[in-house]
Order: C-alpha cells, then structure tokens, then sequence
C-alpha cells in the first residue's frame, strides 16, 4: 500500500503493509532518529510526532492515517518553528531544545523526543502557559531518569525566550 | 619499535633527552576485527589517549555513558592534567577492539576506579611532552608552561611549540609509571568546574543514536517469543508445541534453540505482528509465591547465614536499654523498566562475531556471548551503543544474547528490540528485602545497640536467552547484602551486629542490580529505628543524629542538607494537625557503599484517600572530590526523582505463574504532575579520593519518606511502595 504524506516540509510516498504504525516507517524506512519505540501501548510518548501541529503516539497511528497530512518529527521542529514564526531561516535549534540544554535538563534523553514535541506544540497553542497547563500537557510523557523538574524549568525558560523573539 | 621499551625496562627510569620521533610508528583509525590492534594494554599510555596533528586529544575511556555524565567528568580529569580545554578532547564509543577494559559501568565506579587511571596516563604524557619540548625550545622542563597544549618557556609568548606538533597523529609507545607528577587539587581549574555535558546537543537534535538505531547492512528484524512475564528462576518453561499455521500470512521465519524462541523478518512490523501472533504453548511450573505470601515464605526458608559484623555485646546492651525499638521492612521486587526497551543487533558468522549492545561491560559480555555462540572470546568484537535510562543489570545483556542467538540461526545479522512486555516482565528485578532492625539507646539519647537481620536472594548468573536456550540457571556467590558500609556505621555504636540470610533464589524472581542495590530497604528500616529512638528520647531527629554520629563526612552532609531545607529543631509528630491533609518532613542518612548521603523529605498524606504527595526532597552528597559538582546536582535531582517513585509507586506484581507487571499501568512509575521540587548540594572535598554520586542519596532520601510520613501521622511503615491502599490500611492500625 502507497503512502503519500509531507514529512518535515518534503513530500515521501512510502510503501509499507496495511495497519503499519507510523513509527516503524519513520524508523526503518526514512532512518529518522527522533521518534523512538518506547512501549507500542501509547502510554509513554517516546514516539511523539506533530500530525497537522498536534502531538500523536506514533506507535498508535498507522501510516494510512496520516495520508495527505504533515508529520513533523523531532527533526523538523526548527523549521516548523520558523515557519510559525515567519523568521527568515530555521534557528539550528527550537527554543525547547535549546532549553534543555541551557538547564542540562537531559541525563539518558531517550525521553526527550516525546517531551520536546508536546511542549513544543504546548507552546505553539500556549505562547504563555502557567505551570500548571505546563504540568498538564507534559503528563502524559514519562521519563525515567527524574528530569521532571529540570524540564519544567527549560519550557519556562523557553516560554520566555519565545516572547523575546516575537 | 622495541628500543624504547627496552630502555624503560633496563632503567627503570626516564630521562630527559631522548627523542620519540623516528621510533613512531603511525597510529591509524581504530582497527576493524583482524585488522592490527589498538593497544589494550593498561600500562601503555598509547592505550589511553592520543594526541592529533591539530593539537587536539581523544581519550580512550572504559566506561559507559549512560547518560550520567561520566564521559564529560572523564574528560575533564584528561584535560586538568593535560591542560587542555574541554572544546581540544573527544571520546569515542567502547568497543573491545578500541577501549581498554576498566571494568564494568556499575558500583558507581566511573569517576571513582577511571579517573586515577586516565589522570596517571594523561600526567605520564604531559611529562613526556614536556621533556621533548624542553629539547624544542633549548629551557629545562621546570622552566615551561603550558596553556591549551602549547608549550612555551615561562614568562615568553615565543618560541612556542604544540602537542599536535611534537606528537601529532603518533604513538607515545610509553609505559604509564604512576610517577609523574599530578596536579595539586588547589591547581585544578578544570577539575571541580561545571562544563556543559558534551553529549546533549545532539540527544535534544535527534542526531544520537542510541542501540535502537542502530542498523547493520543486510539485517533482519528480530523479536522474541516468550511467556508474557517470567515465571519462577528454578524452572525453565518449557515449550510443549509451536503453532506455525498461525503466523501463515506474515513473511517470517520462526527460529528456535531449545526453549529460546524467536521470529526474524525484513520488515520490522511483520517481526512484531509474527511475535504476537505466534502460538506457542507452554510448560511453566506455578512455583511463586505470588506478592502475597512472598515475604512469608522468604521468613520461613532454610537460609544461608552469616554473621557480617558482631561488636560489643548487643544481647546485653538491648537488654539493660531504657529505650529499645524495633523495626521491619518488606521491601518489593522493583524493576529498571528502561523508558525504552532494550534492542541488539549482532552480525555472527560461522568464526566471528560482531555484537552492537547497550551492556554496562563490553568485555563481561564478550565473555558470556563466547559460551552462547561457542566462539573464542577474542573472536567477538562487543561495540557499546547508548540505550534508554540504564541503572543497573536490566535486561541488556538479555537482548544481546538473544540477537547473537538469532543471528547465528538465521545466517544473517539480527536485530532484535524487546518489547515492552519483554522488558517488563523478563528483567533482572532490584531483589525484594525483608529487614528486622532492633536499636536501643541510652537514657541520654545515645544509642547503645543496634542489630539488623536482612534476607534476600542473589543475583542470577544466566540471562533468560541463555537460559531458555538450555543452560541451566545459577545464582551469583557474590551478591551485595546486608553490609556495615551502609548499615549502623554511620552511628557512633559500640554494639553491633549484622546478620545475612541469604534465601535460595530458585522459587523467585530474577534478581540482579537496581541503582543503589537494597539500599533504600535498608535504610527504611534502619533510619527509621534510628527516628523512632529520637521520638522516645524526645529529641529532635537531626539533633539526634548529630550527638550520635562523630565522622565529620556523616556529619557535614547532615547538617548541609538540614541547612538546606531550613530545618527547624522539634520533636517528629508534635506539629501533627487534625485536618483530612496533614503534612510532615522527615531527615535521614544514607549511602551505598562509599560517598556520604542526606536527605529531607517534605510531603503531604490525604488520611481520606490515603495518597502520599511528596512536595520537595532534598539530598546533599559528599562524594569526595567533585570532579563537576553541576552534573552531581543532576545526578542527585535524578536519585530523588527516582527515590519517590520507588518509594510511592513501584512494585512488580506477580502471582503463582509468573510476573503480571507487563507495561506502564500494571507498572507505574512518578508522572510529571507527581514530582517533587528538589534541592541538590554537593559537598565538596578537594582533598578527598572522588567516590561515586551516581546511586548515594537514594538510601537517605527513602528513608526521609518514611521519617515524614511518621511526623505527619504519628505511624510507622513496614512496607513500601506507599500506595493508598497500603496507606490507608497503615492509618487504620
């Protein structure tokens, strides 16, 4: 079965079995590394993608329903970013990767695909969130090493460098 | 080639004036298998380092980066001694044909066991530097200076000359003495500086690739077909019949040794699909005992004892004790549950093999892997890649051993990634615990006698791959157990005794290291004995601690992290509150095995529902010299992290057949919603051997949990994880 979606600005048909989940293209086929097997349950959000600007599992997704749509994966965050923000060119990171660097909030960063996609589109929805919407959206992302708190300070931090740059 | 070498032997000494040029040879990449070799050899400065023509370095570490930040510690310690700066030195990836062998990555022994070793090569080849430059520039050695590997004459900007230039792009071929001179830790400028992690830049961009992404040309997707959770170690399951018609439709081959079975496929989804579906039926002996009538049996089996410690007389010292408490603790099988499951591929042909794996010991690995495939060791070549949140012996090893396995079946190279109910229910669990404290304190508030009688079974020696295989399953002689480094030895007690049961492990779980291994089972017994002896004597529980511990390390993390939490001094549960929410804080001390840890723990009880919300945790290390105190503090935010979800949420489920704690709801772990704020000081000690920061505040910071759960409800707990159900029942009496 052909599929044909925009993956990070660029049009890919791919061709792959019916009911294939998403990720599995993503990783095998098209050898991206932002999106991660994690549970294939959709209850960790290791595999987060953006479809049409809003966080999916990408375990959970089979390929066909993303027909015609615009996957965004770790990779394409900058663009997407500038894109939003109508800058010239895309900055070498969003300002949530950016973020978690500046707070060195990574230790394993196996996580960190899915943390940075949902607050990324957090962000997109939410220019100025309270923690508490902060919490809300990021609870459905488990991490393992305890980053939780280091996180929550980096979306803060790039909240604000967000409204520095518009 | 050899002169040099037989100099160093026939003196015994190096002197200044020799010259290393036409006796290099080059040094070429890193060797493929049959290819010349790198030298492996610990004496060799070669082994450890090399310097390039651009006067920048690549260290040769033995240790793993897990994620903890040891690779960037490593190689501030090369720098410090090197003077070079951080953005001059690289790494690279462990491999048994590139990195020398330091052991495994565990114990937290990365800083502690690498750095003496990479800091005696580093300075080795600083003095062998310094002497060919001292030729260069016509000044003695003692009259150079160096800043960023140039060299020059102290005091003159020229003539100058670089490492990359002395040396660049060849050997030192040069044994490391251990006699050329260190810096003193009052020199260090690098050393105890704070640079940012060298490996993040590319784990936020999605450019690192982990053992999940790794690919080999031509290879298969490979999954495994077990029973959903493992049954108990004793028996093997068995398989009675494979159902092939159920799996007709997907392309797939099914493959099997023994028990061990497995699909391979082109395409990932149809090795997914082909494990889920295949039928297998089962032998499985239901020989558990279940969660419930777990620590039960444990009590009542015939154990292996051993008298770890036995001062003074602790009969007679509980016995003539105003103040005697005792305490329990069940502390459950836990599991690593890496965030992303486990994954290998290994490429094995019919003399050789090519391994890439998540292992915490390429060379431990390449040992074990020799027996599975029947290759000589040196035959196998073991690449280390990242996996997911590694801490401890989880199920690394197992997902290795299973690609080999299926490769060598297949003829092909073999990926497999575990599946999430793999990586659940098939884990080396951090062991259950049953713990019996009994202390006494004195009339003054000393404590007099303390005794404490721990059982648990070892670790096990055989992977389930390998197992399911054929081989037949064996526990570890050694295993850590009750120990004096973290159990009573922090006090000033002149009776002690440590007793060890040592359960057979064949009815229970698999069982190997979870980070801190015990140690938040111990210390939740211990520290709270400890506590209740303070509540007794009506004592404040630091001030407590304070007049019962005399080494000043024990005492220095105990009163930083009580400075910290600006603990004011009362007695535990006399500020307890009527309302439905009570709140209370709890301190404690800890460690595993080495560094120094203190915890306070902030936390709210709903008496109603029974749920536990830890509101801040606090945990100070002294872990001698902090080679980067900033990744410390991040180390000790994730220890504290990881703490309260062990202590709220984790516990493996199981039953008479086998493990039903499968995935992320039968397992929970802490959400982001559920986390604490903390508040992580390092103690520093320049002067002090570095230990390890990686596993010590977990103990404290358990312990803390359970000392503030008492101080908001007035009532001791005995077993943990603090669920509402365990929770309430607790109140209830």
């Amino acid at each position: 079965m052909a599929v044909t979606f925009t993956l990070n600005g660029e049009r890919r048909t791919v061709e792959s079995a019916e009911g294939t989940p998403l990720l599995y293209v993503l990783t095998d086929e098209l050898a991206l590394q932002g999106p991660r097997f994690g549970c294939g349950l959709g209850q960790c959000g290791s595999c987060s993608v953006l479809v049409n600007g809003v966080e999916r599992r990408s375990c959970q997704t089979p390929v066909s329903a993303v027909t015609g749509r615009s996957v965004t994966t770790l990779e394409g965050l900058p663009a997407w970013y500038a894109a939003q923000k109508k800058l010239a060119r895309p900055p070498a990171l969003h300002p949530v990767q950016q973020a978690l660097i500046d707070e060195q909030a990574v230790q394993c960063g196996y996580c960190a695909n899915g943390l940075i996609v949902k607050a990324a589109e957090l962000l997109a929805r939410t220019p100025r969130p309270t923690d508490a919407q902060i919490v809300q959206a990021m609870n459905g992302h488990l991490c393992r090493c305890g980053s939780y708190p280091r996180v929550l300070r980096a979306i803060r931090r790039a909240a604000a460098a967000i409204q520095v740059t518009a | 080639m050899s002169t040099r070498r037989d100099f160093i032997k026939t003196s015994g000494a190096l002197v200044v004036g020799f010259s290393l040029g036409d006796a290099l040879a080059a040094q070429g990449p890193p060797s493929a298998p049959g290819g010349p070799a790198r030298s492996l050899d610990l004496k060799q400065v070669d082994t450890w380092l090399a310097i390039h023509p651009d006067n920048t370095a690549t260290v040769y570490i033995g240790f793993a980066e897990l994620g903890q930040g040891a690779s960037t510690a490593l190689l501030q310690v090369a720098g410090e001694e090197l003077d070079l700066d951080m953005s001059q030195l690289t790494t690279v990836p462990l491999d048994t044909t590139v990195t020398p062998n330091q052991g495994g990555t565990y114990s937290s022994a990365s800083i502690n066991r690498g750095s003496p070793q990479i800091r005696a090569a580093a300075a080795e080849a600083r003095r062998a530097l310094l002497q060919l430059a001292s030729q260069r520039l016509g000044a003695p050695t003692d009259r150079l200076a160096v800043a960023r590997g140039v060299i020059t004459v102290a005091g003159q900007p020229q003539p100058s000359v670089t490492y990359g230039e002395l040396i660049g792009g060849r050997r030192f071929d040069l044994e490391v003495s251990g006699a050329a001179p260190v810096k003193s830790p009052r020199e260090y400028r690098l050393v105890g500086s704070s640079p940012a992690r060298t490996d993040l830049t590319d784990k936020v961009g999605g450019r690192h690739a982990y053992t999940q992404h790794a690919r080999l040309p031509g290879m298969l997707h490979g999954r495994v077909v077990r029973p959903r959770g493992q049954a108990a170690f004793g028996v093997t399951p068995r398989v009675v019949s494979v159902d092939e018609a159920s799996v007709r439709g997907i392309p797939c081959r099914i493959l099997r040794r023994g028990s061990f079975v497995g699909v391979v496929a082109e395409r990932e989804w149809d090795a997914v699909r082909a494990a889920r579906d295949l039928k297998v039926t089962w032998d499985i002996a239901p020989t558990l005992p279940g969660n419930a009538a777990l620590f039960t049996r444990m009590r009542s089996e015939q154990t292996q004892d051993r008298v770890v410690l036995d001062r003074g007389d602790v009969g007679a010292a509980l016995a003539g004790a105003p103040h005697v408490v005792s305490q329990i603790v069940r502390g459950p099988y836990q599991a690593h549950a890496a965030l992303g499951p486990n994954c290998a591929v290994a490429d094995v042909r019919p003399d050789s093999a090519l391994v890439i794996s998540p292992t915490q010991d390429i060379y431990g690995t390449r040992t074990v892997l020799a027996g599975v495939l029947g290759l000589p060791a040196e035959r196998i070549q073991v690449r280390y890649q990242e996996g997911a949140s590694n801490y401890g012996h989880g199920t690394q090893d197992d997902v290795t051993e299973a690609a080999a396995i299926l490769s060598q079946l297949a003829g092909r190279p073999v990926r497999v990634q575990f599946m999430r109910s793999d990586e659940h229910g098939w884990d080396n669990y951090g062991r259950a615990h049953l713990g019996d404290v009994r202390a006494a304190a004195d009339a003054a508030g000393r404590i007099v006698a303390y005794e404490y009688q721990g059982w648990q079974h070892n670790w096990m020696n055989v992977e389930p791959s390998a197992q399911l295989a054929g081989t037949a399953p064996a526990e570890r002689d050694g295993s850590l157990g009750v120990s004096p480094l973290n159990l009573g030895s922090m006090y000033d007690v002149a009776n002690l005794r440590l007793v060890n049961h040592r359960v057979n492990g064949m009815g229970y779980l698999r069982g190997a290291w979870l980070r801190s291994p015990l140690d938040l089972s111990f210390s939740f017994a211990s520290e709270q004995a400890v506590d209740q002896l303070a509540f007794l004597t009506k004592a404040d529980p630091w001030q407590f601690r304070q007049r019962n511990i005399k080494d000043p390390r024990w005492l220095g993390v105990l009163d930083a992290v009580a400075r910290a939490a600006k603990w004011q001094p009362r007695p535990a549960a006399a500020a307890r509150s009527r309302s439905r929410v009570v709140t209370g804080r709890g301190i404690a001390v800890g460690t595993h095995l080495a560094s120094y840890g203190g915890a306070v723990a902030e936390l709210e009880v709903d008496t109603r529902t029974g749920r536990v919300r830890i509101t801040h945790l606090y945990g100070a290390i002294d872990a001698g010299l902090a080679v980067n105190p900033g990744n410390i503090e991040n180390q000790i935010g994730g220890q504290l992290i990881q703490t309260a979800s062990r202590m709220l949420k984790e516990e493996v489920l199981f039953n008479t057949s086998g493990v039903t704690s499968l995935d992320w709801n039968s397992y929970p772990i802490l959400r982001f919603s559920e986390a604490p704020a903390v508040t992580a000081i390092v103690v520093q000690r320049l002067e002090e051997r570095s230990t390890g920061a990686g596993e010590e505040v977990m103990a404290a910071a358990a312990a803390a949990v359970a000392n503030a759960f008492f101080d908001a409800t007035g009532v001791r707990l005995e077993e943990y994880p603090l669920t509402p159900a365990r929770v309430l029942a607790a109140l209830a009496g």
